[in-house]
């Protein structure tokens, strides 16, 4: 089985772009307000979408995208619920790819199994597990990968070419190169050595190759862009997000908050290469 | 020492971290070389002489090892059963067993070219014994620790300070010790080049669980050999307490094998198990998941999401456990049980009335466990408690709690 992913990229490569791929945590800032979100991204030039699932120890990740999280689990937001969204946003969309991101006690506590049952059945085309490096493939990778579902793997700087192929064996859908070490929603420092760490990632796999980690503007995606295949943006639609609320709660400018913030960023991903 | 072999208990962890189902390397891909870096320079470390030498002179010289074991005659005499022994982890320098691991990792750190340190802290000791260990050693420190534990365990903030150590409070959270070790992580994935992480107890990534239980079990080793010289056997039972369970593996490893020899581990019982998120008993009161780069029991909803615990021990109120312990809980080796709040403090109490020594908290929740052991075995057996830090540092909170009790 192919998922909605390599087609995505396929075409974003014909127009001789990077994909847009946007991060939102799932049930930020509370189901309904995140719902529609979802399913405004495709139309606002989300290419992919990643899905955050909520975890109350998200490690990886800088303020902006704990609070999102927060946000979400103080709403009730569940796994469960997560997998209701992508259901519903299959109703109206069947080729935009969804990719869950999140840590893996939630889904191991959910039942690897019958996760990833209910994740095919809602229309998940991918998952990017955080804490489950190539080490860990035996708990969740392989059963994804049997599944049918790609299994998208995080490298970065500090995976070196002896270690690479390990770390790309199982990898499929797309590789997200992480552009620096640290958490999420820091500042790159060195645009030119995301660069060249692409073109070396690209020397050793067919996948395309998305940047994610401290691109904050369509500029950003613009000059990661031209290097890369997608460009991946968290925190600061996690953030549009927040500043658009009043006490927590969702307003009038919400949804647009991040879609006028998508629309711009997809201008960034098609003068990329321009 | 107990007869090594396919049967042991102390064999673990294999080669991928695991003890049974527990441990692993549950980590983000920035940070896995570097684990195996670890992972190689530890190995070549435990087989280097020049090494071994250093750490067992620092441990003599330097942390007053080895700790006394004493023989509680008061409270033996007072609980009418079984002769009641310490192992002093307190006497060591910085007051608590933390110096035993710290000693041996920032040897590991300087082997490895590191030029900074960080770590996290729940009660504060961990804090001290690394900030200790980077002062001497000359290297710069960084401790995170939760801000609700900053408040509750001011003195240990100061002793960091003094000694140079930068103390970060940590806001996120209930800031407590998940907290904590949450902005360890991600300070280390930020700064991993240069940066070594000390971690505190037997949990996280492996080889941290097996590092942290090898440079510990110096306590059991010491305490089983006292112990034949002073009543020419084993102990009937040795207890300790279990947060994430680093003073216990060490008193406990050298008895694995041992099998007349009961093993005890003293949770968090907070304000009582049945109560949800009012205890940190996660052996006794969680299921098994994965955090903070290990599989082991942790106290969380049905989500799969982390509870914060509770335990009036700083020490104690992590809501996760070291992956050894898992297996030994698993294995029923080792037979954990929860102690209250109320039942620490009572300890706490009668330990300072009759022994005149001032026990921490954390070391309290083992020695209420002790005071239900002691009177139903017979007065020709022997029990022994890793004392594993002094109290000093809980005596305003004590204070304040005891008060506040009598006015309740």
């Amino acid at each position: 089985m192919t998922t909605r992913i390599p087609a995505r990229f396929a075409a974003c490569a014909a127009e001789n772009r990077p994909a847009l791929v946007t991060f939102i945590m799932a049930g930020d800032p509370d189901l309904d307000t995140a719902q529609a979100i979802l399913e405004a991204l495709p139309a606002a030039g989300a290419d992919v979408i990643e899905l955050g699932m909520p975890f109350s120890d998200p490690m990886a990740d800088g303020p902006g995208v704990q609070a999102a999280g927060q946000r979400a689990l103080k709403s009730g937001q569940t796994l469960k619920k997560t997998l209701g969204m992508v259901e519903a946003f299959r109703k109206t969309d069947n080729a935009t790819p969804i990719v869950l991101m999140g840590y893996y006690n939630p889904i191991y506590i959910f039942g690897v199994e019958r996760f990833l049952e209910a994740a095919k059945t809602a229309g998940v085309d991918g998952l990017i597990v955080v804490d489950l490096p190539p080490e860990e493939d035996d708990e969740l990778c392989i059963p994804t990968l049997e599944a049918g579902l790609n299994f998208v793997r995080l490298t970065t700087p500090t995976t070196d070419d002896k270690r690479l192929p390990a770390v790309l064996a199982n990898t499929s859908g797309f590789v997200y190169y992480v552009s620096m070490t640290g958490i999420t929603g820091a500042t790159i420092k060195n645009h030119a050595a995301v660069g060249t760490a692409v073109k070396r990632i690209k020397g050793h796999t067919d996948l395309p190759v998305a940047v994610g980690f401290g691109i904050k503007t369509a500029d950003d995606a613009a000059r990661i862009g031209a290097d890369s295949d997608g460009v991946v943006v968290g925190t600061a639609i996690c953030n549009a997000l927040a500043d658009s609320l009043v006490d927590g709660k969702p307003t009038a400018h919400s949804v647009a908050a991040v879609t006028d913030l998508v629309a711009d960023l997809a201008s960034g991903c098609r003068r990329a290469r321009a | 020492m107990g007869i090594e072999g396919a049967n042991s208990l102390r064999n673990g962890p294999d080669d991928n971290g695991r003890f049974g189902l527990y441990g692993g390397r549950f980590v983000a891909e920035t940070l896995m070389p570097l684990i195996l870096d670890l992972e190689e320079a530890y190995r070549a470390a435990r087989q280097d002489p020049e090494f071994i030498a250093q750490l067992g002179s620092l441990r003599t010289h330097y942390a007053g090892r080895p700790s006394p074991l004493y023989l509680a005659e008061r409270l033996t005499e007072d609980l009418g059963g079984a002769k009641v022994y310490f192992k002093r982890e307190d006497l060591n320098h910085t007051g608590s067993h933390k110096i035993n691991n710290t000693l041996g990792q920032i040897l590991l750190a300087r082997r490895m070219g590191k030029g900074r340190i960080i770590a996290e802290t729940g009660a504060g000791q961990h804090g001290v014994a690394t900030a200790t260990v980077c002062a001497k050693f000359n290297l710069p420190c960084t401790v995170f620790m939760g801000a609700t534990d900053v408040a509750r365990q001011a003195p240990n903030v100061l002793r960091m300070r003094m000694l140079g150590a930068e103390v970060r409070a940590v806001t996120s959270g209930a800031g407590t010790l998940k907290d904590a070790m949450n902005e360890a992580l991600r300070d280390w994935v930020t700064n991993v080049e240069n940066t070594y992480y000390l971690i505190g107890t037997a949990a996280g990534p492996h080889p941290y669980p097996e590092i942290v239980r090898d440079f510990q079990s110096v306590i059991g080793e010491e305490l089983r050999a006292q112990h034949l010289e002073r009543e020419g056997k084993l102990p009937d039972a040795v207890v300790a307490c279990v947060g994430g369970g680093s003073n216990a593996i060490g008193t406990f490893h050298a008895f694995l094998d041992d099998s007349d020899v009961a093993i005890y581990g003293a949770e968090a019982g907070g304000h009582g198990i049945d109560i949800e998120n009012g205890h940190a008993a996660s052996m006794t009161g969680g299921r098994p998941g994965v955090l903070h780069g290990n599989r082991t029991y942790l106290l969380q909803d049905d989500d799969g999401q982390i509870l914060e615990g509770h335990s009036i021990s700083a020490g104690l109120d992590y809501p996760g456990v070291g992956p050894e312990h898992s297996f030994l809980h698993d294995t029923k080796r080792v037979i954990y049980v929860p102690v209250t709040d109320d039942e620490a403090l009572d300890a706490f109490q009668l330990c300072t009335r009759l022994e005149g020594i001032i026990p921490a908290l954390e070391s309290a929740h083992g020695l209420a466990h002790v005071l239900k052991l002691a009177p139903k075995m017979r007065k020709d057996q022997s029990i022994v408690l890793c004392m594993s830090g002094r109290g000093d540092k809980d005596v305003e909170s004590v204070g304040k709690y005891l008060a506040s009790r009598q006015n309740g």
